[in-house]
Parts: structure tokens; C-alpha cells; sequence
């Protein structure tokens, strides 16, 4: 187990090597450059811009500074947001956005386990089909329709959340966008979680442990459960993935000042360090979180071996 | 409490059948049957002959939607098991008729050390504490023959061989000390030198135990050496029920006679391997008339129209079949079959 | 690597061994569960009635074809049908709906209309002067462009979205994992890693960056860029399911025929057994056509995705979203027209798997 771990980070760097390579590259090769806009530069300002921010050099020496810096954890400062070091808004940044997708993954857990397992438990019920059905339509609405749907009807026509902001954590203006984020989680989550249990509930050692006499509560928790939901946690590694893309949405819609929204805004500026600040942040997040998942999922099935 | 006739087991007019898009399948359709204490009962048939659903008719435990126990009575030591409560039949599953199953791979929790697996059913009927029920498991262990088996409980089921899954299975059933355990094709899924090793254990168990045993299969070598009566299932009916070395000097059946005959003889040379021709009947769409009559080699035109009736032969002999009494005093004259069930204690 | 691998792709750790029909075909696909992006290959299954051979009767019934069935299957399901029908009226109006509507009305995705000199956006089924009128069954945007033939033009974007990202998809996925699958050994050792590697990554940032890099150049040059960036994404999961699939059928004889005939090895991957990886190729483009929609709607909602004049339903609710308190029809209408049209797919989606896959049916 450990040798794989090892492996396993140790992996992550060439990756964040190559990831990294790709956004700069590409954001390089554009034309154009950030300081581009309406107007049409004097030359002579346009020169000395390119000094001050080390354009002049030729561009392996650049990469080679950046990727430097970037062993140093120097992500420099931001193009756009004067005087701010990236470190600087990813330090503020980050804990919103992991507020904002640990919140939204946790109720989908919660929901999305506690329903699939009663829609499996209840096959062909209402219940089964009625959750079945709210799953299905959790995975088509997508999250920029749900967003602002959502800020319509409890913002602005009931008046009972506030529609847009960011108060900090824990608020009431945390409900809407995490309950939005979660929706298709909500969804995914549930689906698996019946056809886990199903499957599960069909197999003969749930036979073996109703023979022995076991109310078929415990069945359920004590047998059922931790083989039905390994779908489940195999899903989280993926499902992650996603959550960040969604984040970058979500904060959209909600205007909340995240990894997300800064990642856009970055984009359009054109504000280099920024962008790789942020997608080094989030290469290593993913990549790390899966390492968990994969960890957990060798604790909970021990049939694995690593 | 013990019943009025001394019989453990009482199995009267069983009928269990599953809903299905076919058309109500009957599973089991009409059985009885007398298990005493301290016997083993051989089930015997092919697949589909409804001896599986009938075990576990016994235990409840076919799942309800699609399946149903439309009518019957089962009674253990005088109590009906078909009419206890829910919270009721539970504690008689595990403690006085336990089961263990085909296999043991799938039958057993992968995700579970065998050790909690065990300590379960002791903590759960003789409310146990995890101490005592830790050791008891590993004594019962030990019973089952698994050597080492202090350090052997806290494994896995994946890390077992089969037969030692399948002794655990048997450690597991025989925890509450039960009264009767079903064992259901217990060495059909194992290696043929294992197969031996498991009949054996359970065989010795049961006599420390004093349980009473039914054991469920299709292989008559099985049957032969391990039981003091036989039933013999076909599409959901008892076709034959008889003492076990009756059945085989002297079967009352055609089908019964069907399946002595397909048992391959290895001293016999150049002999055709015979085997019952056909297949057995859709449970959801049964003829008229005997069940077995379209592969029956005796079947006359009254088999095809009407049910056979149950004829008694002789003392606890009796046959489904219109011509039992012919096949029976035909099968006296002959040398019988070939398996010959051993000279028992 | 085969520990990721059998994680997740099932708890069943041992191989699955085909099983021929009695046709003597070809096995069918292998089970799909339900739930995105995690694939779990179930044990295959002989599909389909084959010949029935009743003993004393000794008459045949004949078999029917996998896809027959499969077929007979879906029609029973009546969510796939309903999902089928409505998603096959959504492509035929967004096909066919723009140019109707130019000529009913006049108006089109992009017509402004040199009147509307308030710049206010007109509610459904109203008219200029707030009477009721047919011209505008959706309403209009704020600079009173017909919103149905915006929502109808997007549909369009849509569907080329759907067909050629997944294409793109299919292409390399297939490729890609059915050459893995067959060659074995180191190479597909290295390759399944490579993909391993690729799919803990988080790819849509990355295209994020790369579609905001991107000027707008000729709407058409940008949205081909947009197309095969998004169906980059997808091939990964497709290369592993195939793989599966063509691990499990190189062995069998119709291989070893080929083989023996001379057959050389890209002929053999592609003619002979990619064909028979189609069941779990279906089932997989139903979950991915929906995926890629999504994924072009957001990015669209960003700004990254289909640029002005072009619309998509996803800058159409991005518009919408910034009126909401005002004029919430701008949201709604392309809102739940995508909507609708991603909860059909999924419906046929599932019942497509269904059919192709009676085990995991409902039982």
C-alpha cells in the first residue's frame, strides 16, 4: 500500500510538469497578449511594458523562469489585479471555493446515498420511481439553468435567500449555490447508489445473512451498504473532476469570489501567472484527491491489493 | 416443546409459486414430508425439480416480490413456521434451522472477516458478548477442522480455499447448536476430493450435535452414503419418497428408476452412458395429466391425461405413478442399482 | 495498473469468459450500469431466444437477431420511446425551424428589428404595442431578436455539437483502445496507463484556457476548434470500454480464422472486431452525446464556447441569466428547451441500454 502511494505521488509531478507546460504553451502561443486592447500601443510603451514583465527574452528562458519560480512556489504576481501575489488570492480564494464544493458534495452524498438505497430497498414504487424521476431530471438541468432558476424563485419571488452574494461561511448564501452544485451529484449519486445496492441486495451472502436471522435493517447496514456503495466512491474520484467545473459556474451565477470565478476572469485577461497559479492549484487537488479516493476505496474493499 | 408424533419436521401440502412475465411459475407445488430427530433427509432432483425453493420455503426465505408461499404447513417440533411473525421466524433462522448454501465463495461477505461473520449468529441468539463469541467462533472452527484457526478467523473470504469456505459456512450454521440444518447442494460448487472431506465433516458433526439434517442435491452418490431417507422431486412434486437403501434396491418410479440408470457404472464396458431423455417441463406451463409422461419410457395414454395417484409400497415407501406397483415388483427382481447405499451404523 | 482497472471497472476480479450464442456468433456487449463516467464490464450473457429445440415436438422455433430484439425491447419501454420522439422532433425543428419562421415571420437568430427603438424585450406571445400576438411564441431578447428562432438556431449548434464531438470521440476512442486491447502485452500495458494518467486530469480547464485563448476568428474556424477540443475529452473512458471488449474477444475463433487466412492486424481490429464491440459503443455514445452537449452549453455560458452572432443554448441562458429579475423568459425558454432535450437523451439512453442489456433490466 505504501510503495503505491509513493508511486502514485511521485507520478504527480511529471504530470504537473506537463500540464503546466500545456497551459503556458498555450496561453503563449495565442496571439496577442494581455496588456492588448482597444487601443493600439505606442511603441515605445509597448516596449517597455514587455521589459517590466520579462516579454523581451527569448522564450526558453521565460519557460525556463517559469518553471523555475514555479518549483519555488513563486507564482508571481497578477497581471491584472495590481500589486495582489497569486499565492495571495489563492490563499483567499481557495477556501471559498472548497467551502462551496465540500458543502455541495456532502449533501449530495447524504441525499444521493439515503434516497438511492430507499429507491433499491423499494423497487418499483413510487418511491423507487419518483426518486428515479427527480434523478433524471437533477442530470438534464444543467447548473447555469438551475442557478438562476433557482435565485428566481427563492430570491426574487419568495425573498427567502439572498440571490447573489458571498457572505462567508457558514451563511444562508452558501444554500443556493451548494444545493445547485449538488443537483447532478444528487442525481449520479443516487442512481448508483440503487444499482449498487440492487446488485448487492441480489447476492447470495444477503441470502446468507437473512438465514442467519438478521433483522433486515442490519442486512442492510451491516452487509448491504459497503459492498453497495464502492460504486459510489470509485465515482468520487471522477466526480471531482466535474465539481470543479461546475464550481467555475456556479460562482458565476453567484458572482461568489472563488478559484472559479477568478480562474475565468484570469482567462479573459489574459493574466498569465494568475492562470497557472490557479490550474497548478488545481492539477495537484485533483490528482491528490483521487490518490484518496483510490486509498479509500483500497480500505473499504478488501479484495484489493495494491 | 416437543410434538405429538416425535417428528422434527412436518411438511404438509407446501406449495410455493413465483410471479413471472410467463405466467405463475409452481415452484413447489404440493409436498409433504416427515423429518424425524436425528435423520438426514436426501432431497434429490434435477435442476428446476423445486428442491432448492422448497428449502427455502422452510426457512421463508423466497423473496417476495416474485415469489409466494401460497399454502402449507411447516411445522417444527409442533410450531408452524409458515404462520410466526416476522420478528418471530427470525429467531429460528440461524438458531434452530440454520442452512448452508451452494457457493460458498458468493455465500459468504467478501467485505467481512470471517471471524465477525461468525461471531454474529452467537451474538445475535445467545446474545453473546464479543469476547465469548469470538472464542466460540474460533472453537467452532476448529470443529469444522480448519487448523490454525486463531490465526485463520480474522481473515477474509477471498484469502480461504473453497473447502474452507465452505467449512466456515459450516461453522457459521452450527453455532447455535440448530436442530435441523439444510444443507443445499453443500459440495457441488467444491473439488471432488473436498467433496468428500465436507460430506464427512457433516456427517460427524451431526452425530455430535444430534441436528437433524436435509440435504439437498442432484447427485445420488451423495445421497447413497449420507442419508436414511430420500425424496425424490420432479416439477415441483414428491415423484418418490422412500428409505434410502429401498430406494435404491428397489426403486417404485419411473423417473426415480431413470436416474439410477444414468449413473455412469465404470466396471461395465462398452456400455452407452444413459441419460433420462428430454427436458424437464416449463414450471409455467405444466401438462395435464403426469408431469414426467413426456420422457417416461413406461408412460401409457392415461399418464398423458391424468395425475398419477400417490400409492403407498410399502411402509414409508410411496410413488407418484400410475404403474408404481408394477415398476416396483419389476424392480424386485432385478439386481437393483448399481450404487448400493453402504451397510449403515 | 490492473488494480485501477479491476476498481473500475467492477468487483469482479475474475476474467469474464465470453459465451457463445447458440448461434454461434459472437458474444454481445457486456453489461453497463447506470451512472456517468464510471464503467463497471459486468459478465457478458448469450443474448437473445437463439433456437429453442422442444424435445418431443422437434419443431425449431427460429431466433431472432440480437439487434431484433434489442430492438422489440426499447419499444416496449415506452420512457425511451417518449424520450426518442421528442428528441427526434427537437432535431427536426431545430433542422428545419429557422428557415420555417424566416418565412412566417421574418425573423431569424439575428434579426434586429429596425423599429424596436425601446430596446425592451417583449414577453411571450406579445406583441409592440402589449396585445396578443403570434409573432413571438418565446418572446424576444433585449434587442428584440425572436427568442424560438434563437432557441431553434441554438438547437442547431446542438446537434452539430452532438455529432461531431462524439464522432471525434468515437474515432479516437476506438482507435485507440481497440489497437491497445488487441495487441497486448507492454503496448497495452503502456497505453492503458497513458489513459489512466490522462483521466485523473482536469481536462476542461485546460480547454477552458485553451478556448479563451482563442480569438474570434471566423465563427466556423472556431467552432471546429470548439468540436474536437470537446470531444478530446471524451475518448478516454470509450478507449477503455472497447478495449475490454476486444480483450475478450481476440481470443475467439472467428479471430484465429481471420488470422490464419492472413488477415493483417489492422484489418482484423477494424474489420472484424470492432464491429462486434458496437453493443457497449451505443450504450457508451448515449451517455457521451448528452455529456458533450452540456459540456459545449457551459462553456458557451462562459463565453468560451459559440461566439456572437451564433447562438447556443448556452450563451442564450447566459443573456437570459443576466435579466432574470426582468424579463425571466429569456432564461426560461432555451432553459428548459435544453432541458428537456438532455432528459430525452437520458431516457433513451437508458432505455437503449435496457434493451441491449436484459440482465440489469428491472426485475
Amino acid at each position: 500500500m505504501l510503495r503505491f502511494i509513493i508511486r502514485r505521488i511521485i507520478v504527480i509531478i511529471p504530470m504537473l510538469f506537463i500540464i503546466l507546460s500545456l497551459t503556458w504553451g498555450l496561453i503563449r502561443l495565442a496571439p496577442g497578449n494581455f496588456y492588448t486592447g482597444e487601443k493600439k500601443l505606442a511603441p515605445a510603451v509597448e516596449a517597455n511594458l514587455r521589459a517590466k514583465y520579462g516579454l523581451d527574452k527569448a522564450w526558453y528562458v521565460q519557460y525556463g523562469r517559469v518553471l523555475w519560480n514555479m518549483a519555488r512556489f513563486d507564482f508571481g504576481t497578477s497581471l491584472k489585479y495590481e500589486g495582489q501575489s497569486v499565492n495571495q488570492i489563492l490563499w483567499r480564494a481557495f477556501p471559498v471555493s472548497a467551502a462551496l464544493g465540500f458543502s455541495a458534495y456532502l449533501i449530495a452524498l447524504v441525499v444521493g446515498i439515503t434516497t438511492g438505497t430507499l429507491a433499491a430497498l423499494r423497487q418499483n414504487s413510487w418511491i423507487d420511481y419518483a426518486s428515479m424521476a427527480l434523478a433524471m431530471i437533477g442530470i438534464s438541468i444543467p447548473n447555469f439553468v438551475l442557478g438562476p432558476l433557482l435565485i428566481l424563485f427563492f430570491g426574487l419571488t419568495l425573498f427567502w435567500l439572498p440571490p447573489a452574494l458571498w457572505d462567508g461561511f457558514p451563511s444562508k448564501s452558501l444554500v443556493l449555490p451548494a444545493i445547485t452544485l449538488s443537483a447532478i451529484y444528487i442525481a449520479y449519486i443516487a442512481r448508483l447508489t440503487r444499482s449498487g445496492m440492487l446488485e448487492v441486495m441480489r447476492s447470495d451472502y444477503i441470502r446468507t445473512a437473512r438465514a442467519k436471522g438478521l433483522t433486515e435493517g442490519r442486512v442492510v447496514t451491516r452487509h448491504a451498504l459497503r459492498g453497495g456503495l464502492l460504486p459510489v466512491v470509485s465515482f468520487s474520484g471522477p466526480a471531482l473532476a466535474f465539481l470543479i467545473t461546475g464550481t467555475v459556474v456556479v460562482e458565476r451565477v453567484f458572482a461568489i469570489p472563488g478559484l472559479g470565478n477568478y480562474f475565468i476572469n484570469a482567462c479573459f485577461n489574459r493574466d498569465e501567472p494568475l492562470i497557472i497559479g490557479i490550474v497548478a492549484f488545481i492539477a495537484v487537488a485533483v490528482l491528490g484527491f483521487n490518490l484518496l479516493v483510490d486509498i479509500a476505496y483500497g480500505f473499504m474493499d478488501p479484495r484489493i491489493r495494491y | 416443546m416437543s410434538s405429538s408424533n416425535g417428528e422434527l419436521l412436518s411438511v404438509k401440502n407446501l406449495r410455493t409459486y413465483f410471479e413471472t412475465e410467463d405466467g405463475v411459475l409452481k415452484a413447489v407445488d404440493g409436498i409433504d414430508f416427515e423429518l424425524s430427530r436425528g435423520q438426514t433427509l436426501g432431497i434429490v432432483g434435477e435442476s428446476g425439480s423445486g428442491k432448492s425453493v422448497a428449502s427455502l420455503s422452510i426457512m421463508r426465505l423466497i423473496p417476495n416480490p416474485p415469489g409466494k408461499i401460497v399454502s402449507g404447513e411447516v411445522k417444527l417440533d409442533g410450531d408452524d413456521l409458515l404462520k410466526l411473525s416476522t420478528a418471530e421466524i427470525r429467531k429460528v433462522r440461524g438458531k434452530r434451522v440454520a442452512m448452508i448454501f451452494q457457493d460458498p465463495m458468493t455465500s459468504l461477505n467478501p467485505f467481512m472477516r470471517i471471524s465477525k461473520q461468525l461471531m454474529e449468529v452467537t451474538q445475535l441468539h445467545l446474545a453473546y458478548s464479543s469476547a465469548q463469541a469470538y472464542e466460540h467462533a474460533l472453537e467452532m472452527l476448529e470443529q469444522v477442522g480448519i487448523a490454525d484457526a486463531r490465526a485463520r478467523a480474522d481473515s477474509y473470504p477471498h484469502e480461504l480455499s473453497g473447502g474452507m469456505r465452505q467449512r466456515v459456512m459450516i461453522a457459521m450454521a452450527l453455532s447455535c447448536r440448530p436442530e435441523l440444518l439444510i444443507a443445499d447442494e453443500p459440495t457441488t460448487a467444491l473439488d471432488v476430493t473436498i467433496q468428500a472431506q465436507i460430506l464427512e465433516l457433516i456427517k460427524n458433526l451431526k452425530s455430535e450435535t444430534r441436528a437433524s439434517v436435509i440435504l439437498i442435491t442432484h447427485d445420488l452418490g451423495v445421497v447413497a452414503g449420507m442419508t436414511d431417507h430420500i425424496v425424490v422431486m420432479y416439477a415441483g412434486k414428491i415423484f418418490e419418497c422412500a428409505p434410502t437403501p429401498e430406494l435404491f434396491a428397489r426403486p417404485g418410479n419411473p423417473y426415480t428408476r431413470g436416474l439410477l440408470r444414468s449413473v455412469p457404472d465404470p466396471t461395465a464396458r462398452e456400455q452407452k452412458l444413459y441419460q433420462i431423455p428430454g427436458l424437464p417441463p416449463d414450471l409455467a406451463r405444466m401438462p395435464a395429466g403426469c408431469p414426467f409422461a413426456p420422457r417416461c419410457e413406461r408412460a401409457e395414454e392415461i399418464c398423458h391425461r391424468e395425475f398419477p395417484p400417490f400409492v403407498q409400497l410399502a411402509h414409508a415407501h410411496f410413488s407418484l405413478c400410475h404403474f408404481a406397483n408394477e415398476v416396483y415388483a419389476s424392480a424386485e427382481s432385478q439386481t437393483g442399482s448399481r450404487i448400493s447405499p453402504p451397510d449403515q451404523a | 495498473m490492473n488494480d485501477k482497472i479491476s476498481k473500475t471497472e467492477g468487483h469482479h476480479n475474475e476474467p469474464t469468459k465470453p459465451a457463445l450464442t447458440p448461434l454461434g456468433t459472437p458474444p454481445e456487449a457486456p453489461a453497463l450500469p447506470r451512472g456517468d463516467e464510471v464503467i463497471h464490464t459486468g459478465p457478458e450473457f448469450a443474448v437473445g431466444e437463439g433456437d429453442v429445440h422442444s424435445a418431443e415436438a422437434g419443431e425449431i422455433v427460429a431466433g431472432s437477431s440480437l439487434w431484433k430484439d434489442a430492438w422489440r425491447r426499447l419499444l416496449k419501454n415506452k420512457l425511451a420511446v417518449f424520450g426518442m420522439i421528442v428528441v427526434i422532433l427537437l432535431v427536426v425543428a431545430s433542422l428545419i425551424g429557422p428557415a420555417i419562421i424566416k418565412r412566417a415571420t421574418g425573423y431569424s437568430y439575428d434579426l434586429i428589428p429596425r423599429e424596436n427603438a425601446l430596446n425592451k424585450s417583449f414577453p411571450p406571445f406579445r406583441g409592440a404595442d402589449g396585445s396578443f400576438s403570434w409573432i413571438h411564441p418565446m418572446g424576444t431578447d433585449n434587442a428584440g431578436r425572436d427568442i424560438l428562432a434563437r432557441v431553434l438556431s441554438g438547437g442547431q449548434i446542438s446537434l452539430m455539437v452532438a455529432l461531431i464531438s462524439t464522432f471525434v470521440s468515437l474515432l479516437i476512442g476506438i482507435s485507440y483502445g481497440a489497437t491497445a486491447g488487441y495487441l497486448g502485452g507492454r503496448i497495452d500495458d503502456l497505453m492503458m496507463r497513458v489513459v489512466d494518467v490522462l483521466y485523473s486530469l482536469p481536462y476542461i480547464i485546460i480547454v477552458i484556457v485553451l478556448l479563451a485563448m482563442l480569438p474570434a476568428k471566423t465563427p466556423t474556424g472556431q467552432l471546429a476548434e470548439l468540436f474536437i477540443a470537446l470531444g478530446a475529452v471524451s475518448w478516454l473512458t470509450m478507449a477503455r470500454i472497447v478495449r475490454g471488449q476486444v480483450l475478450s474477444l481476440k481470443n475467439q475463433e472467428f479471430v484465429l480464422a481471420a488470422r490464419a487466412t492472413g488477415v493483417t492486424t489492422p484489418k482484423i481490429i477494424f474489420r472484424h472486431l470492432v464491429p462486434n464491440t458496437l453493443g457497449p459503443v451505443i450504450v457508451y455514445t448515449t451517455l457521451t452525446v448528452p455529456t458533450v452537449m452540456l459540456s459545449e452549453a457551459f462553456l458557451s455560458f462562459l463565453g468560451l464556447g459559440v461566439r456572437p452572432p451564433r447562438v447556443s443554448w448556452g450563451s442564450l441562458a447566459a443573456e437570459g441569466a443576466q435579466n432574470l429579475a426582468i424579463y425571466p423568459w429569456q432564461l426560461i425558454f432555451p432553459g428548459v428547451t435544453m432541458a428537456l432535450m438532455l432528459f430525452c437523451l437520458n431516457f433513451l439512453g437508458d432505455g437503449l441500454r435496457d434493451a441491449l442489456d436484459p440482465q440489469m433490466r428491472r426485475e
